[in-house]
């Protein structure tokens, strides 16, 4: 049951991935990306790992895409295609995902795999918390500071960017 | 007097009986999506006759009277009506996007549906981020109406999407925000578990001060996320057409309309859910009978659309800008002390337990 929902998972994702690369409609190529990353998140339900489930859609679907249609709806004219690259940049594009391709697939070929145990047990929101603020061995309290300081920094550096000059003026 | 009447274990039970194990497992899943899709239908219908009943009667009007005893077949007769009108859309649209839209809305609600609990054992999927689920659910649906409204190709639609759009994704986080206060006191994002906490008193006694402003901020938060009045300015009939009522017609905008109102009852039912206890019984009087939770969840979920309606006919629309200041302004920084507030009263234990 578990591998026909992966195959079948699988084969969505493949295909969406093409036809967003393959799309000359822009808003078209982003819905077929959400499709992918909700494929994603499939996955992640498939292995009983429900919060990283829940951070893929609010992050990558409820976030990122949300993002990318606004800037679409503001920037592009629904009749409007996207142009065909040149011959040349074709070729070269294609060139630089097959070596990427290959080294991808190399080294998970190359790499002895174990099977995971097999563990019912689903990872439960509170050990993350813990995990997240834990200073003792293997804690991620030192990651998740400095992760936190990187979004203020960045959140504030939005606001002097959106401002402008306005920040100086007195109004 | 325990009356143990467990319908869903006596049909699984029955299910695995006459099937193989595989076989039963699908068609089980398959009962429950049909049992959803059918609750998803009748329920917008109830909604949208209680709707209009609960306007008629701010409005000193009769309603809807002539259909069925009190006009309860009005709805229906509205419904019948969308489902044989003509499919209409325009040459120019993206018509893949353009049919594709309304799904986003509906697939985004059934999903938020499944995980509301209509008594203990009436729970479809309880997972153990249960709540946080229904935040990450609630914001895919925002991508149906903006792509609804960008593939209608007409600039009313599209910015009537852009402001619906942008309301939704701002107040999402006040909804989120004050869904985390309440998570503060329960220790837990599992429905059930958020539900099994409140025997001692519901979460809005439990948490006495920082629970009703959370109370308060997700009523009005919510309301500004279905779209509703006094937030509807995405539907101001003087100034624009909302995303999907400017080219859409027929079924497919009878989708979207359902879904806004399928969103007021998901609203209304987390604020039972986080605030009044779920499907508990007041005081324990009907704890004997399990089945009855969905009477008293129906009950106090009803009782908090009723009060989304009463606000509707009660306080003037907002300008988008008001709106706005609002939500970043006021809401979000009450919001973030109220959290901290609840942190401290669960830390030194100040909540009021029977």
């Amino acid at each position: 049951m578990e591998q026909i929902i992966f195959y079948i998972l699988s084969l969505i994702m493949v295909v969406f991935a093409i036809a967003s690369v393959t799309s000359r409609k822009i808003l078209r190529a982003v819905v077929y990306l959400l499709f992918v990353l909700i494929g994603i998140a499939g996955f992640y339900f498939l292995i009983d790992y429900n919060y990283l489930a829940a951070i893929q859609l609010t992050v990558y679907a409820g976030g990122i895409i949300v993002l990318f249609i606004f800037s679409v709806l503001l920037i592009h004219h629904i009749e409007s295609k996207l142009e065909v690259p040149s011959l040349g940049r074709r070729l070269l594009v294609g060139f630089g995902s097959l070596v990427g391709a290959s080294v991808t697939l190399f080294t998970i070929w190359s790499h002895p795999f174990n099977v995971a145990e097999n563990s019912t047990k689903a990872t439960e929101v509170a050990d993350i918390g813990r995990g997240f603020l834990s200073y003792g061995e293997g804690g991620f309290i030192l990651p998740f500071e400095v992760i936190s300081i990187l979004l203020l920094a960045a959140m504030i550096g939005a606001i002097i960017v959106a401002k402008g000059t306005r920040l100086t003026q007195k109004n | 007097m325990n009356i143990p009447l467990s319908i869903t274990k006596n049909i699984h039970d029955w299910l695995f009986e006459v099937m193989s194990a595989p076989v039963a497992t699908v068609v089980e899943k398959v009962l429950i999506a049909v049992a959803f899709l059918g609750f998803f239908a009748l329920a917008g219908l109830l909604l949208v006759y209680m709707e209009r009943r609960i306007a008629a009667f701010f409005q000193l009007r009769l309603g809807p009277n002539r259909v069925g005893p009190q006009g309860i077949f009005q709805t229906i007769a509205d419904a019948l009506k969308l489902v044989s009108k003509e499919l209409t859309g325009t040459v120019k649209a993206d018509q893949f996007l353009y049919k594709l839209a309304p799904y986003f809305l509906i697939v985004a609600s059934l999903m938020a549906l499944s995980v509301l609990p209509f008594s203990k054992e009436l729970h479809a999927f309880d997972i153990n981020i249960g709540v946080f689920f229904l935040i990450a659910i609630s914001s895919i649906g925002v991508i149906g109406i903006l792509i609804g409204g960008w593939s209608s190709n007409n600039k009313y639609a599209l910015i009537g999407a852009m402001r619906s759009g942008l309301q939704t994704v701002s107040y999402e986080l006040s909804v989120g925000l004050s869904i985390l206060t309440i998570v503060v006191l329960a220790g837990s994002l599992q429905i059930s578990e958020i539900i099994e906490a409140q025997r001692n008193g519901w979460f809005i006694i439990q948490g006495h001060i920082p629970a009703v402003i959370a109370f308060m901020i997700f009523m009005i938060a919510g309301t500004a996320e279905t779209n509703r009045a006094p937030f509807d300015l995405v539907e101001a009939e003087s100034e624009l057409g909302a995303g999907f009522h400017t080219e859409y017609s027929g079924m497919n905008f009878a989708y979207f309309f359902l879904a806004e109102f399928i969103n007021m009852f998901i609203i209304a039912a987390i604020g039972t859910i986080l605030f009044f206890g779920g499907y508990l019984s007041p005081f324990g009087i009907t704890e004997s009978i399990p089945l009855l939770g969905v009477f008293w969840f129906m009950i106090k979920v009803l009782g908090l659309v009723f009060l989304m309606m009463w606000f509707r006919w009660t306080f003037p629309r907002l300008r988008v800008d008001q709106l706005l200041t609002l939500e970043w302004k006021y809401l979000l920084p009450i919001n973030l002390f109220n959290i901290v507030l609840m942190a401290i009263i669960v830390w030194l234990g100040l909540t009021i337990n029977f």
